[in-house]
């Protein structure tokens, strides 16, 4: 007998059809052999429903979180839709203080959709999630009609588990708290802008796209849990639309210098020419810390010697404000309110 | 950032904070408005405000290029697109103008039916036009509008497109003139508390009209100007300036940004907008009212590729929120903080009026970067 009655999917010319999302011997060959092949783990080799997974460490919590990814380009410097899809809720998890575990990924996918893409995408997505200690151990694949997707789009949940000791939240944040980052921020945002907009710019911005959680991890190592008050992966709405979130949940006001801010020459450059500001750019691999401030400086040390965190920064302080605010010191040396971002950051006209 | 930092630093800026302090009058008030949005955009972000001394005050002045533009206007594309079937290309910020209906071309959009029309974000002129070569079939209009800044790039577009013989390409002509905005607010009959001592002039603007344009201000209004470039240190330097003259009784056109601006202004620039635009009998600013030869139209020999005369459109005025403050505003009447809506009802997420907009606007700039100082706060 014949080892192998069907053919293989043809990776190289082929495309996602109709047949792919139809539920029959397609969906199960592609499965079998683009995810299964790529994501490779006991769980997912089973074959079954769900993932049936061990209980966690007595004393630890379960943290979930979701996320979907739409972007556009699907590849970008830095990255692409499947590492990002593993980034993104990796780095939810990890801000909540847990390891992360285990993720599903849920692929949408539209008709016409070539396979040597789709390839590429899960390969990277197996790689992040092998250099983040994840496993992918559950997915679904559908198939919409051509003009009905953008390629592709990812959902990820990620489940993780909360050691004891770990409660950082943004209500926690109290006056006298330092506001540190872990590096550069808007690179991310500024990546995808530069690519969908066709600019170019002498020396490529790429994206920060990374897992945070040996950051995270690397952290809570040098200080006790119960100092970090705060973490936040400043994503959609940059750095200025967190610190406000966590002004918000917390009825704290926030002063930050402008100065101490970490921005990259080449996307400061790339926001003056586009009327953009830096502070309300997305970052896919950057941490906001507020810690007690007696920590600050060995919070700071644990950053600055993780590669992730190598221009990490001591940006500010946690005030005492009703109103929410967040101030910023001007490098001018005046002052102004970093607000929440308005819509989307559109380009100025002058 | 080479050639840009230079211009914020913060120890020149200390200086000259001190200069304002020592040379401005304690026994007296100065009242500047800064007629561009850009300067009030540098101003805000900045935080100038808190290196001036209490008595010289900074009034926001009318030159933000949606502030000005009046609801008819965005009304006449939004119309284009849903009826026409036609896709309209314009700067990002015009695409939040708030218009009738509840509706602006943001949200306009997400009511086309994409196979037929589209309304899209542009960075510049060139990107409709390239659109329009690009994709034959579609219809593309674009939306122009601003100041003496962004009229050459369109004039060269409309002279490429008819150099081109395009057929599926016109341009909505909105574009506006500076000295006409400032005879306004010079003569405007309900000028209630508006005492001018000067203004921060133009900075773009002027790297295209020159200085020269502004006499009229110092030889009939008696008037200082001082040209400035949009960078904060530029904006404190004529604060300066404009302080010295006051102070000496002069009234006189000054250019502190003389990096780029000269008497004359860009003269191939000039020619290429006098070849494609003549001057509008009337225009209606939003804020300002209608006011004679202050904007720009497209000539005869352009009709083809102006949007007005290829679609048969005709203005129809809309009046503003009956609450909205835009006008007083505009006219550096009213402080933003002073408006029954703002910040209640009209806010950046739902602007009422235009001003809220950009943030170059008076309101969007104090709302987005000043609001704090309306409340007492810890620090």
């Amino acid at each position: 007998m014949k080892p192998n009655y069907t053919r293989p999917l043809d990776l190289r010319s082929g495309r996602i059809d109709l047949n792919h999302g139809a539920g029959g011997r397609a969906t199960a060959q592609l499965v079998a052999e683009l995810f299964g092949r790529a994501f490779d783990n006991p769980w997912l080799a089973q074959g079954n429903d769900g993932a049936v997974l061990p209980a966690p460490a007595a004393g630890e919590r379960l943290v979930m979180s979701t996320d979907g990814h739409v972007v556009s380009p699907l590849f970008f410097p830095g990255g692409d839709i499947g590492s990002l899809a593993v980034h993104g809720t990796v780095n939810d998890l990890a801000v909540m203080g847990a390891r992360p575990l285990y993720l599903s990924a849920s692929f949408i996918l539209e008709e016409g959709f070539p396979l040597a893409e789709l390839k590429r995408i899960v390969d990277s997505m197996a790689a992040a999630s092998r250099a983040a200690g994840v496993a992918v151990v559950c997915g679904d694949t559908k198939v919409v009609e051509q003009g009905k997707g953008d390629g592709v789009f990812i959902a990820t949940t990620g489940i993780g588990a909360l050691p004891p000791g770990r409660t950082p939240g943004g209500a926690c944040a109290r006056p006298g708290d330092v506001v540190l980052v872990s590096g550069s921020m808007g690179d991310h945002g500024m990546a995808i802008m530069a690519v969908r907009e066709a600019i170019a710019f002498e020396s490529e911005i790429r994206s920060d796209s990374a897992a945070l959680n040996g950051l995270v991890e690397a952290l809570f190592g040098a200080v006790p849990g119960s100092d970090v008050h705060v973490l936040r992966d400043p994503t959609r709405g940059g750095l200025a639309t967190t610190l406000n979130e966590i002004t918000r949940q917390s009825g704290t006001g926030m002063m930050i210098e402008e100065a101490a801010i970490p921005v990259h020459p080449q996307v400061a450059a790339a926001c003056e020419l586009l009327g953009l500001d830096p502070f309300y750019l997305a970052n896919e691999g950057k941490l906001v810390v507020i810690c007690a401030p007696a920590r600050a400086d060995q919070a700071l040390a644990a950053l600055r010697a993780h590669p992730l965190g190598a221009n990490a920064a001591r940006i500010g302080q946690v005030i005492e404000d009703q109103h929410g605010f967040v101030q910023l010191r001007t490098a001018l040396g005046g002052m102004r309110m970093l607000d929440w971002l308005s819509g989307e950051p559109l380009p100025r006209i002058c | 950032m080479k050639y840009v930092d230079e211009f914020r630093d913060g120890e020149l800026a200390r200086g000259l904070s001190a200069a304002i302090r020592r040379e401005a009058d304690p026994a007296r008030d100065y009242a500047f408005m800064e007629f561009c949005g850009g300067h009030t955009h540098a101003i805000s972000r900045y935080g100038v405000i808190d290196l001036l001394p209490h008595n010289v005050r900074m009034i926001h002045g009318p030159g933000c290029p949606v502030c000005v533009l009046p609801v008819g206007r965005i009304d006449m594309a939004i119309r284009l697109a849903m009826t026409r079937a036609v896709t309209i290309c314009s700067y990002g910020d015009c695409l939040r103008v708030p218009a009738s209906d509840g509706l602006s071309l943001l949200k306009a959009r997400a009511r086309l039916d994409k196979s037929r029309a589209d309304i899209r974000m542009i960075y510049s002129a060139a990107d409709a036009l390239a659109l329009a070569q690009r994709e034959p079939q579609r219809e593309v209009v674009f939306l122009a509008i601003g100041f003496e800044t962004t009229t050459p790039p369109t004039a060269l577009v409309l002279k490429q497109a008819q150099a081109l013989g395009l057929n599926n390409f016109s341009v909505l002509c909105n574009h506006v003139l500076t000295p006409a905005a400032i005879v306004a607010i010079l003569e405007h009959p309900e000028g209630t508390g508006v005492k001018l001592d000067g203004f921060v002039g133009p900075a773009h603007v002027s790297t295209v009209i020159g200085s020269r344009p502004y006499d009229f201000v110092a030889a009939q209004y008696r008037k200082p100007v001082v040209i400035a470039g949009f960078e904060p240190l530029d904006v404190m330097q004529s604060i300066l300036m404009l302080v010295r003259q006051v102070n000496e009784g002069r009234s006189e056109i000054e250019n502190e940004f003389t990096r780029a601006v000269t008497r004359d202004g860009n003269l191939k620039a000039q020619a290429v907008v006098t070849e494609v635009f003549e001057l509008r009998d009337h225009y209606e600013w939003r804020g300002l009212g209608s006011l004679p030869k202050s904007a720009l139209k497209i000539r005869s020999e352009f009709a083809r590729w102006d949007a007005e005369a290829k679609f048969g459109l005709d203005y129809t005025a809309v009046a503003d929120h009956k609450s909205c403050d835009c006008g007083t505003i505009l006219r550096g009447e009213k402080r933003p903080a002073e408006c029954k809506l703002f910040g209640t009802v009209c806010t950046p997420e739902t602007p009422l009026g235009s001003c809220m907009v950009s943030s170059e606007g008076a309101c969007a700039a104090h709302y987005n970067y000043g609001r704090f100082r309306d409340v007492t706060t810890a620090g």
